[in-house]
């Protein structure tokens, strides 16, 4: 019988040579006349040590890793198809640390399963949840989210019950889901790593939305950075459709739900979700003035539910196991798990997923192992290029949407960007002008005028002149961003900017840092 | 991109004539031709037009506002450097420099001798093993000076 070995085709695993490892292990094998049988496999969000390979024993799986296409020689095939002892033996998986402390839910197959196969996602309790939706009314599927306390993990929090209540509510011939898998925040790749390492499960949520709220038409829509998920949700719908879970009469309940992919073009503003509709319905992604809310007039005028992708993985386990189970996860109004993301200058990035409830200490020391570099912290970015950078003082803030916010900064999508000493917040604070500028839709004057002056504004103070005037005129000139934005973009960019000045002043005085 | 076909009306028609339908179609469209051709020719503006209904204006509106259309062929192969937060925090800024001085060109420009293309990008979701960047639809990190150096060889050497 053929021994099975999992090398993951998870886009960090590619970058970092996955593809070439699995082809020379493949060559080796071959040599050896090995009977192999190499299964491509998400991640298990174990950055550091991608690529992550694992052969399948009696034991059960071993890992090894990083396997770098250079490691692969004739004693290391020799070692990992037998299991045996090597210097890049990680021992099994499940008893790593990292994972072991997590408490994965949305992240449970990932990295196990063979993402593309619906037998493979039905043997690990894939499509429980629908099962369980199609028992239920409309109504009822949606009172077991609203009871959940699941609110929208694409940033803004808003708790999802509400809005699939009110397209329940909202009278239509034709009503539309769309997931937001436009992940565009850096530091972020929960979503990159759900469509690559798990598709169903999100295409799983997106049908139980639909039949929930009678919508017959789904679409995600990817951003074109990402070409390897684009690819996979390809693949999985394909799949997905060929095996009755997707087109007219889903495993016979005489419900329908077609779902397509749509490819963004570059545009970091589509990741807001009224520019998401805008460019899914074919034209510039400029952000709608709401009211009316998507729930109300989405979609080519349709009431829609736009959702986070995270938000309808969330949803199939609620599904699947009440929404009781899930709310019994977190803490005070941040219910479930979230899936962090670790990045930037770190040891051990990668994917955590756990309760609410955790410190940021926890996350970036405990289980980060601190810098990569080995310098001490400066600053932690949450939340994306508009979340706040807080200082290494503020490393015991717990990690929910509420104090997050009363921290001054947020949540967002979930992703933690580490630096070291050796940055800039000045030049972070422009950086991030910069980019409201490059993004800017321009709908909105204070975000397409207001990111350029912020720029100009930010490199006269690191140029020396006039350092305290032209501070006192940033922070104006972010709280007009803020208020008078129409959308996320320029309402947020302050964030950063302004953590930066209030956080790490030093920065900004480069007279005296010069003196110094 | 660098199988990418010199751009004819015909074909183009045949993209637009598969694609029309579909709800939304003019992104759709759109990709497949810069996929085909590797960038979308202005000759296309108006059978788009006509094809979906829509003014000139709209059409030129929506391919210069997203960053991925191109209006003019560009080197045989695209070289995106990430720049966004995470990549900074592990020296991305070096990384572009070198990029730059050793290619000989800024971004959005190509090498002389129709090589390389040169592009920015702001994340591609490799955040836990930056500096990153992508060679056509193909994902490097912990990109140093030394590995960009081997990768651009082979491209420049393997055309």
């Amino acid at each position: 019988m053929a021994i099975d070995l999992y090398v993951p085709m998870d886009a960090t695993a590619l970058s970092l040579g996955a593809d070439e490892t699995a082809d020379a292990i493949r060559k080796i094998a071959g040599a050896q006349k090995a009977d192999i049988r190499i299964i491509r496999n998400g991640s298990r969000g174990l950055f550091w040590l991608e690529p992550m390979v694992e052969v399948v024993t009696e034991a059960g799986r071993i890992a090894y890793g990083p396997v770098m296409p250079e490691d692969v020689d004739a004693a290391f095939v020799t070692a990992l198809l037998a299991g045996a002892d090597h210097k890049l033996r990680l021992g099994k998986p499940e008893d790593m640390e990292y994972l072991k402390k997590q408490q994965r839910l949305t992240f449970e197959r990932i990295g196990i399963i063979d993402p593309v196969s619906i037998p493979d996602y039905l043997a690990h309790g894939g499509y429980r949840g629908l099962k369980n939706a199609l028992a239920k009314s409309g109504a009822e599927i949606v009172q077991e989210v609203t009871e959940s306390g699941l609110r929208g993990r694409g940033g803004a929090g808003f708790p999802t019950g509400i809005k699939w209540q009110t397209v329940l509510k909202a009278p239509a011939d034709q009503k539309y889901i769309v997931c937001n898998a436009d992940e565009g925040d850096s530091g972020t790749f929960a979503d990159r790593m759900v469509m690559e390492g798990d598709p169903f499960l999100l295409i799983e949520g997106m049908t139980i939305a639909g039949i929930a709220v009678g919508a017959t038409k789904g679409f995600v829509y990817i951003r074109s950075e990402y070409p390897h998920a684009f690819a996979q949700m390809n693949r999985a719908i394909a799949a997905a459709k060929l095996a009755g879970y997707l087109g007219d009469n889903i495993q016979g309940s005489g419900k329908s739900f077609h779902l397509e992919t749509r490819l963004g073009a570059g545009a970091y503003v589509c990741g807001e979700e009224t520019s998401l509709l805008e460019s899914l319905e074919g034209k510039r992604g400029m952000v709608r003035a709401k009211p009316p809310l998507p729930a109300i007039k989405g979609l080519f005028g349709q009431p829609t539910i736009i959702n986070n992708l995270l938000s309808f993985a969330a949803v199939s386990t609620i599904l699947d196991k009440g929404g009781a189970f899930y709310k019994d996860f977190g803490m005070g109004r941040s219910r479930g798990t979230l899936p962090l993301q670790l990045a930037g200058n770190i040891k051990r990035g990668g994917i955590i997923e756990i309760a609410f409830g955790m410190t940021l200490r926890e996350v970036v020391e405990e289980f980060g192992g601190g810098t990569l570099s080995g310098r001490p912290i400066k600053a932690m970015q949450i939340g994306g290029p508009l979340g706040a950078y807080l200082p290494y003082s503020l490393i015991d803030t717990l990690i929910d949407y509420e104090a997050m916010a009363a921290a001054g900064g947020m949540l967002g999508h979930g992703g933690i960007v580490v630096f070291d000493d050796t940055v800039d917040m000045a030049w972070q604070a422009r950086f991030a002008m910069e980019f409201c500028a490059a993004e800017s839709c321009g709908k909105c004057t204070p975000c397409r005028i207001g990111s350029t002056r912020g720029v100009e504004v930010i490199d006269r103070i690191r140029d020396g002149q006039d350092v305290q005037k032209n501070l006192t005129l940033l922070n104006d000139l972010c709280e007009t961003m803020r208020d008078g934005s129409l959308c996320a973009l320029g309402g947020l960019t302050n964030m950063p900017v302004q953590s930066a000045t209030k956080h790490f002043p030093g920065d900004f005085q480069p007279a005296r840092k010069a003196a110094e | 991109m660098s199988t990418a076909a010199t751009w004819d009306q015909t074909g183009a028609k045949e993209i637009i004539a598969e694609k029309k339908s579909m709800d939304g179609a003019l992104l759709p469209i759109l990709h497949a031709l810069q996929e085909r051709f590797g960038y979308v020719d202005d000759s296309a503006v108006p059978l788009l037009a006509d094809a979906l209904n829509l003014s000139r204006a709209e059409v030129h509106g929506v391919i210069t506002f997203y960053h991925d259309f191109k209006r003019h062929p560009g080197g045989r192969h695209v070289v995106k450097l990430c720049r966004a937060e995470a990549c900074q925090s592990v020296g991305c800024q070096s990384l572009e420099a070198h990029a730059k001085k050793s290619l000989g060109i800024d971004y959005h420009q190509m090498t002389t001798d129709g090589s390389v293309q040169l592009e920015q990008v702001f994340c591609l979701g490799n955040c836990a093993t930056g500096p990153s960047m992508m060679v056509d639809d193909k994902i490097y990190g912990r990109v140093t000076p030394q590995r960009f150096d081997a990768i651009i060889g082979k491209l420049k050497g393997g055309r």
